[in-house]
């Protein structure tokens, strides 16, 4: 029910707060020798994220059945990062992209949660009669 | 997937930087410790990061931990001192294989990855705390 109600932005801000995890990982670890710098392919997983909304749960009887929400999670949509200049010890962070990455990443965050925000504002004042 | 994960990826760093930041400021600290002999002259020592693949209880997954801190394998500096109280009986003293410039570059290295998990910090909880007040 919440689904049709926030439309695409409820997929979009999880897969934007997984990305967000993802480049911090990835700025975590700019020292760390032979670390391989990673992101989320976002079009595809918000795609895959916006089909799962709509896919109906299977039933689990029994608390040993495997969850149907398992089957497609982000970590199918982590691609490796090709690097501009790898460094000798086998890390490809740079940190300049990440950095920017991130701050975009940050801010079409802050867009969702405007998005969703208006949303929750709208039915308020529809239920209000305003 | 817990929200604040990205907290702790990013403290683990900021860890990970200190420690870091540690041991060169003991190699500064020791550049000057001379020794009579190889074997009890301080040796450089750098701290080696390894990524948090399983993480336990207290480690994120993700993240960065400080795997182990080895000693540099470079050769120590022997220096011909024969009036030097610390001299041997051939007459050297010891110097540690610290290279000074080396260290003051990494200083610099690991404050800037410092600052950049703080930002990553600061633009998370600012984040965090717009999600907490959704619908106010």
């Amino acid at each position: 029910m919440a689904e049709s109600i926030f439309g695409i932005h409820e997929a979009a801000f999880r897969v934007r707060s997984a990305r967000a995890e993802v480049l911090a990982n990835n700025l975590a670890n700019a020292d760390t020798p032979n670390f391989k710098a990673r992101d989320i392919d976002f079009r595809k997983a918000i795609s895959e994220a916006h089909r799962d909304s709509e896919r109906f749960e299977m039933a689990r009887t029994h608390n040993k059945h495997i969850s149907s929400e398992n089957f497609s999670s982000t970590e199918a949509f982590l691609k490796y990062r090709l690097p501009t200049q790898p460094a000798l010890d086998g890390n490809t962070v740079e940190t300049h992209i990440e950095k920017a990455q991130f701050m975009e990443n940050s801010i079409q965050q802050t867009a969702t949660l405007e998005f969703l925000n208006s949303k929750i504002k709208g039915i308020r004042g529809a239920l209000k009669g305003e | 997937m817990s929200m604040f994960n990205i907290l702790d990826i990013s403290a683990s760093a900021m860890h990970a930087q200190t420690v870091r930041l540690n041991t060169i400021a003991s190699n500064m600290a020791n550049v000057d410790s001379i020794s009579s002999n190889s074997e009890e002259t301080y040796r450089s020592k750098q701290p080696v990061f390894q990524t948090i693949l399983e993480g336990s209880e207290h480690e994120p997954r993700g993240g960065v931990r400080v795997k182990e801190i080895v000693e540099s394998q470079e050769p120590l500096k022997m220096e011909y001192a024969p009036n030097h109280p610390m001299a041997n009986e051939e007459g050297y003293i010891f110097r540690p294989n610290v290279n000074v410039v080396e260290e003051m570059a990494n200083m610099m290295s690991a404050s800037r990855s410092y600052e950049t998990n703080i930002e990553v910090m600061n633009t998370s909880k600012q984040l965090l705390l717009r999600t907490i007040q959704l619908g106010k």
